[in-house]
């Protein structure tokens, strides 16, 4: 139904673009929000975990803990507010006819954009602050990439599911927030009980956090049967993600 | 060549009153209460490359939902819809703007939606701003355009992107007397190029001045389609006559 003659990267960078512009438009410090944002989380989680809760294990936590919140950061928002992103444009799937994944894709490419901003951040502090660059950065789009597919994979499942079935963006909120604790972003993967472990098996947020230690702090690559499994979740998110989408769209103007 | 083929198309719309939470979902599947609305039975129709076609009706006939189905933004729940060439389809004004968006801004964007290329939204931008008549405002945010501005740039930009089929819903009574006028004189001026219409009203005057053809709709079906002299004849009868339609 949906005819080629549409030019949906036309679409798709449009729509990004009226994102971005619409959320700094009307703010004094602009972009600097997005950088702020978890600088100030980790200047709390820093104070919380050295000088409350004494951590001997980890060093130069300020660092530790920003490697994790950002992969992490990224996710929960992309995937909350891809899950949104349906109803939120509900004038437009009902009166304009485009294949509807620009929709919640664009949303997540979106934070993409505010993601990698963040980690050039992470980046420069790390040259300046952590042991500096290694070969093993080049790792670093592999991980990342991964993490996008996976999002974007998730975003389009719940988009799809939130136009059906109006509490689903309050199970997406619920479950950032078990996140928030089961990712290993203030503690690390290695405090862990064992019996425990399994959580943390086959949760690519974690997998990315852990990755993205590695390659930063330990200047080591990622083992392959992290990469394997991270791949294997990610591309599966994206393909179910498709799926469902494409099987909930064609009804989705009846129910906005 | 046929542009747009509807063939017995049906339409039902299931009422869920606050059933989108999830224990009234399964409650009522469990239950398998359907409350249900049927909006178009059997509707089968032709519009051919250059036709230009008029749909009147009373509110609740179909109308709207026949256009809806017509551009492919929702699907029939049975019969079968086939449409080509690019639709430039206006179901309502100023789709996707935005209010914190600069007018610029926002023919960007809504045209983009319409299936523009940016190098075509560049080429026709000063045609779309001098069409629309407001260039002093046209790098202010949306949110300072007062209702009539917005449907001028929203109209302007709809009978700029170049469409094969044009279709407009009740989107003419915007603006003054003058716009109005311009509207319909680029209306005419796109007939002529061989362009498409499908255009909903409930003025007869404009379908009558627009279109050859008009599609008189009934109860979500067509009661009449012919020559638009004779059906809105027919539908003005009708409705000066009995008032209800005797179905």
């Amino acid at each position: 139904m949906v005819d080629a003659s549409h030019d949906h990267l036309s679409i798709l960078y449009n729509l990004i673009s009226k994102d971005f512009k619409i959320r700094y438009r009307n703010m004094s410090l602009g972009i600097f929000w997005s950088l702020l944002n978890p600088l100030i989380m980790v200047a709390v989680l820093t104070y919380v975990f050295t000088r409350i809760f004494r951590n001997p294990v980890i060093h130069s936590y300020p660092l530790f803990v920003l490697i994790g919140l950002l992969p992490f950061n990224f996710f929960s928002l992309a995937w909350a507010s891809g899950t949104n992103s349906i109803l939120d444009n509900a004038p437009l799937v009902k009166k304009v006819r485009f294949h509807r994944e620009v929709i919640p894709l664009s949303v997540v490419l979106g934070n993409v954009i505010h993601f990698l901003i963040q980690m050039l951040l992470l980046m420069l502090l790390i040259g300046r602050f952590g042991i500096g660059f290694n070969r093993q950065w080049f790792w670093l789009p592999v991980v990342l990439g991964l993490e996008i597919v996976f999002v974007c994979g998730m975003a389009l499942a719940f988009s799809a599911l939130d136009v059906y079935y109006r509490d689903t963006r309050y199970v997406v909120e619920s479950a950032n927030l078990v996140l928030f604790w089961l990712v290993p972003i203030f503690y690390s993967h290695d405090q862990v009980p064992r019996d425990f472990v399994w959580l943390y098996e086959y949760n690519p947020v974690a997998a990315v956090v852990l990755a993205c230690r590695l390659i930063f702090l330990n200047a080591a690559a990622p083992s392959a049967s992290t990469l394997l499994k991270l791949a294997l979740v990610s591309f599966g998110a994206l393909a179910g993600g498709f799926l469902l989408f494409g099987r909930m769209k064609k009804r989705f103007a009846d129910y906005l | 060549m046929t542009l747009i083929e509807l063939q017995n198309v049906s339409k039902r719309y299931v009422l869920h009153h606050r059933r989108q939470l999830l224990a009234q979902r399964v409650a009522s599947s469990i239950r398998r209460e359907r409350n249900e609305f049927w909006a178009l039975r059997g509707v089968s129709l032709r519009i051919e490359a250059g036709e230009s076609v008029g749909i009147v009706g009373a509110n609740g006939a179909g109308k709207s939902t026949l256009l809806s189905i017509a551009v492919g933004v929702t699907s029939p729940t049975a019969g079968k819809v086939t449409q080509q060439g690019r639709v430039a389809a206006l179901l309502e004004l100023g789709s996707g703007f935005h209010p914190d968006l600069t007018g610029r801004e926002n023919i960007h964007l809504n045209a983009a939606l319409l299936g523009y290329t940016r190098a075509r939204v560049e080429q026709s931008f000063d045609a779309i701003i001098d069409f629309a008549g407001i260039p002093d405002f046209i790098d202010e945010p949306l949110r300072t355009y007062s209702s009539g501005m917005m449907a001028r740039l929203g109209f302007s930009v709809a009978v700029h992107v170049d469409p094969d089929i044009l279709v407009l819903d009740e989107v003419l009574s915007v603006g003054d007397l003058e716009f109005q006028k311009k509207c319909m004189q680029r209306i005419l001026d796109l007939r002529h190029q061989g362009k498409t219409l499908l255009f909903v009203s409930h003025s007869n005057d404009a379908v009558r001045s627009l279109c050859q053809r008009a599609v008189w709709m009934d109860l979500g079906t067509v009661r009449r389609d012919g020559p638009a002299q004779e059906v809105l004849e027919e539908y003005g009868n009708c409705m000066t006559g009995a008032g209800a339609s005797p179905a």
